[in-house]
């Protein structure tokens, strides 16, 4: 965490208006999300199964005594293969003061996108629905997906958030 | 400068509250014919501090309120004024009415000033009645009057004179002298204000501030003047000054005692402890694991260590849970007033016996402890006890006995409600079972009739009263507790009287389980639930309506399958080679069927809900010696009522 806040802030200083983004693969496409709501990167571990959960959900797992729920976008979105090994990854989020893991292809890199880089998203042929989408970004090796993970992850689709609970319980 | 005034706000708002708890008790104790001038003096203390802050912070509702209360126990400790027990009442009823505005200025709602009034009015009936010799006496009065004049008028003017000065934190001869403030560091500045603005009331300071020597607070002579408070308010802020360094002395003396007292933490700190230590322990057996793999010279001292670790680390466990644990006086306290109260109301006498106050109990079960409580109590008053002709008829003395008992057995906590009175009536629950259309037969065993009226709607009362008779209670009574992990049981003789027996965990944040596992999942079922396990033999197996059922101890168990509520993939085990645990709780019994009993472990209980969601069948989640999350399991919620009431 340490080290991501004071490279933020380095990177901060010298492109002025722009965001951060942590960018990683599903499938084939690179997507982004913005960095202040990543809380740390870590590799897949075995998880607990949580019953009646969609196939999406893969369990939680012990982070250092909180029990973190463990989501799979790859299931969730149909992009790619879903195998576990070594290599899987898991990028730990900070979303409304909740702790939430999302499993992906890779990560690969932060980027820094400056306000006026950002395009409108297209309303189709991406696996995210457009609303969760803030938009496109342009670099060297091609198009960056940047996904508003707040509204994702909280969104009645994944449904692992308060809000959705009652919905859920009274469709159970 | 300005300093924000809300810090200290909430300081008085949890000192009021506690003021208001000493009051009450020692006015229930205090006798009429007799008052211990030292416990006068306390209460008199209590109101002054309330007063003294309240008009600090300009909540006018409350200055108005104990100023007047505090001259009735003025009086009354100066021998001006017989105590009656009419006048006791009016006190506490007067506490009541403050309770009430503390928590409206606390939450910023709107206040009840005709509540006010009429309170105000209620004790300054008491003071006319007897208005003493005091009349005769003005003279020396004005002076102090001026101090708390000053409090009733201008409250805001003393708040920003108090955030003015607060950087001047020199003189302080009277800081102890309001009391409210003991062990928050703001208070100095805020009660000197008092001394800078020369209005400085000491002369009652001096008789305030230091009761604890009666010699000090007696021979000040204006003393008796607080009768004439509300008479002249506004009187002129005069020679107060040169005895304000009187009482420096006692003050320093008094101020040294109170350092070796408490502090108060927040309890969101406490549990961030209490978390972090649950850690360390899961570390500390994984590192234990580690330490037998190490051979050698070094692998001893390794394990030596990690033995000494261990030990220190169990230490800081029960340090910190302990610091979790209040003494169950805490809800204890707040039922000789109910019961002298109720008793009044339902025109019976009762003694009410506390024992075990000082036992320690989880702070939020003790929260959670009051409301089953004060109902069970309050049955034990208007159900239990007989009333007087009855009990005289009877035989047994007029005063009823209520016993209250705390006590620690084992791991858990025990608390029985006894009362002399005149027992269940088992025909009549009976009857009223039949017709409320419960199952039931006139065979039944005691201890079964006794459960009966833990059912909704269930109430043997011949006639509602205001106190309770409704029916809508015990049923709410059981939930509580067993909300909180407890169980209640009823044991009753009739004409000797019942006791209800409340049987609670020590802390809700560990509990006993058994692991069991499904497939490779494992999960804890918590021991309280857990009557016995047992491997089935197929004559014990029998089939209705396409579920299987067990036999056994005489009953029919409906069974549920864990491999199934827990959604596991694959083909679970062959019954007959499976283990049934046989759980109950609340009317529900039935057996789980899981693979494998693992062993017996304590645990410590986490919340999934915390980054996750509400999971039907699963009450929380716990984390293994290896590191791995466990489920556990929810036995109310396992199992739909539907799928059991079948075999019921």
């Amino acid at each position: 965490m340490e080290s991501v806040s004071s490279q933020e802030k380095l990177l901060a200083a010298s492109v002025g208006e722009s965001k951060e983004y942590l960018t990683f693969m599903l499938g084939e496409e690179q997507y982004g999300l913005a960095i202040i709501q990543v809380k740390e990167i870590r590799g897949y571990e075995p998880v607990t199964k949580i019953a009646n959960a969609p196939d999406f959900i893969k369990g939680v797992i012990n982070l250092r005594g909180d029990i973190v729920p463990i989501v799979d976008l790859r299931v969730k979105f149909k992009v790619s293969e879903a195998t576990y090994n070594e290599f899987t990854i898991v990028i730990m989020l900070n979303v409304q003061d909740r702790i939430v893991g999302i499993v992906v292809d890779s990560v690969s890199d932060v980027i820094n996108v400056t306000e006026e880089e950002v395009h409108p998203p297209p309303e189709f042929g991406v696996a995210f629905d457009s609303r969760y989408l803030d938009g496109l970004a342009s670099v060297d090796d091609g198009l960056v997906i940047l996904v508003n993970i707040e509204r994702l992850i909280t969104s009645e689709e994944i449904g692992i958030f308060d809000s959705m609970n009652q919905q859920n319980e009274g469709s159970v | 400068m300005s300093v924000d005034m809300n810090q200290f706000h909430t300081v008085f708002f949890e000192e009021s509250t506690e003021h208001l708890q000493t009051m009450e008790e020692l006015l229930l104790n205090i006798s009429t014919d007799a008052p211990d001038p030292e416990d006068l003096n306390s209460i008199f203390r209590a109101a002054h501090s309330i007063k003294g802050g309240s008009g600090i912070f300009g909540f006018d509702a409350l200055t108005g309120l104990t100023h007047v209360m505090e001259t009735i126990l003025d009086k009354a400790r100066n021998n001006e004024l017989d105590l009656t027990t009419d006048i006791v009442d009016v006190l506490l009823a007067t506490t009541d009415t403050l309770g009430v505005i503390i928590q409206c200025y606390q939450d910023e709602s709107d206040i009840d000033w005709q509540q006010i009034e009429e309170g105000k009015a209620n004790l300054e009936a008491i003071l006319n009645e007897d208005t003493g010799g005091s009349d005769d006496t003005p003279a020396a009065t004005t002076e102090e009057e001026d101090g708390f004049g000053f409090f009733d008028d201008e409250p805001s003017e003393q708040v920003s004179a108090a955030s003015a000065n607060s950087a001047e934190t020199t003189e302080s001869s009277d800081d102890d002298s309001f009391g409210f403030f003991d062990d928050a560091p703001g208070s100095e500045e805020v009660t000197n204000t008092a001394t800078v603005e020369s209005k400085e009331a000491s002369t009652d300071d001096d008789g305030f501030g230091f009761f604890t020597e009666p010699t000090t607070a007696q021979a000040i002579p204006d003393d008796e003047a607080f009768g004439f408070f509300t008479d002249e308010p506004k009187a002129p802020p005069a020679k107060a000054k040169p005895v304000t360094k009187k009482p420096v002395k006692p003050a320093a003396k008094q101020s040294a005692a109170k350092d070796t007292g408490s502090i108060r933490v927040d309890t969101v700190k406490i549990d961030n402890v209490v978390n972090l230590v649950g850690e360390m322990v899961i570390t500390q057996s994984i590192l234990s694991m580690i330490g037998q793999e190490v051979d050698g010279n070094s692998g001893e001292k390794l394990n030596a260590t990690l033995e000494e670790l261990s030990r220190n680390i169990r230490e800081i466990q029960e340090a910190t849970m302990s610091m979790r644990m209040i003494h169950v006086s805490f809800v204890f306290n707040r039922f000789p007033r109910l019961v002298r109260d109720l008793a009044k109301t339902l025109n019976k006498k009762i003694d009410l016996v506390i024992e075990g106050g000082e036992t320690e109990v989880d702070k939020s079960m003790i929260e959670k402890l009051a409301d089953p409580l004060t109902h069970l109590v309050r049955n034990s008053l208007d159900h239990g006890i007989e009333p007087l002709e009855k009990r005289l008829a009877a035989g047994k003395p007029e005063v009823g006995t209520v016993i209250l008992k705390a006590e620690q057995r084992g791991g858990s906590i025990v608390i029985s409600i006894q009362d002399d009175g005149g027992g269940l009536n088992r025909d009549k629950i009976l009857e009223k079972a039949i017709s409320n259309g419960l199952d039931v037969d006139e065979s039944m065993p005691d201890e079964a009739v006794w459960q009966l009226i833990f059912a909704p709607g269930f109430s043997t009362a011949d006639a509602v009263t205001d106190v309770s008779g409704r029916g809508v209670g015990m049923d709410v009574v059981r939930k509580n507790i067993e909300a909180i992990q407890g169980s209640i049981e009823i044991s009753s003789t009739a004409g000797q009287g019942s006791t209800f027996t409340i049987k609670l965990p020590l802390t809700l944040a560990i509990i006993d389980g058994l692991c069991v596992s499904v497939a490779d999942e494992t999960y804890i079922i918590p021991l309280l639930n857990i009557i016995e396990s047992l491997q089935p033999t197929t004559e014990q197996i029998k089939t209705l309506a396409n579920d299987n059922v067990l036999w056994s101890r005489d009953a029919y168990w409906p069974l549920v399958s864990l491999h199934q509520q827990m959604c596991i993939p694959g083909k679970p085990k062959p019954l007959s080679e499976s283990i049934i645990v046989l759980v109950e709780v609340g009317k529900k019994r039935y057996g789980i069927i899981v693979d494998q009993l693992l062993g017996k472990q304590q645990v410590v209980i986490k919340s999934l809900e915390r980054h996750y969601r509400k999971v039907d069948g699963i009450s929380g989640a716990t984390i293994m010696g290896d590191g791995k999350v466990a489920m556990i399991i929810d036995v109310d919620n396992l199992a739909k009522t539907e799928q059991l009431s079948q075999v019921g």
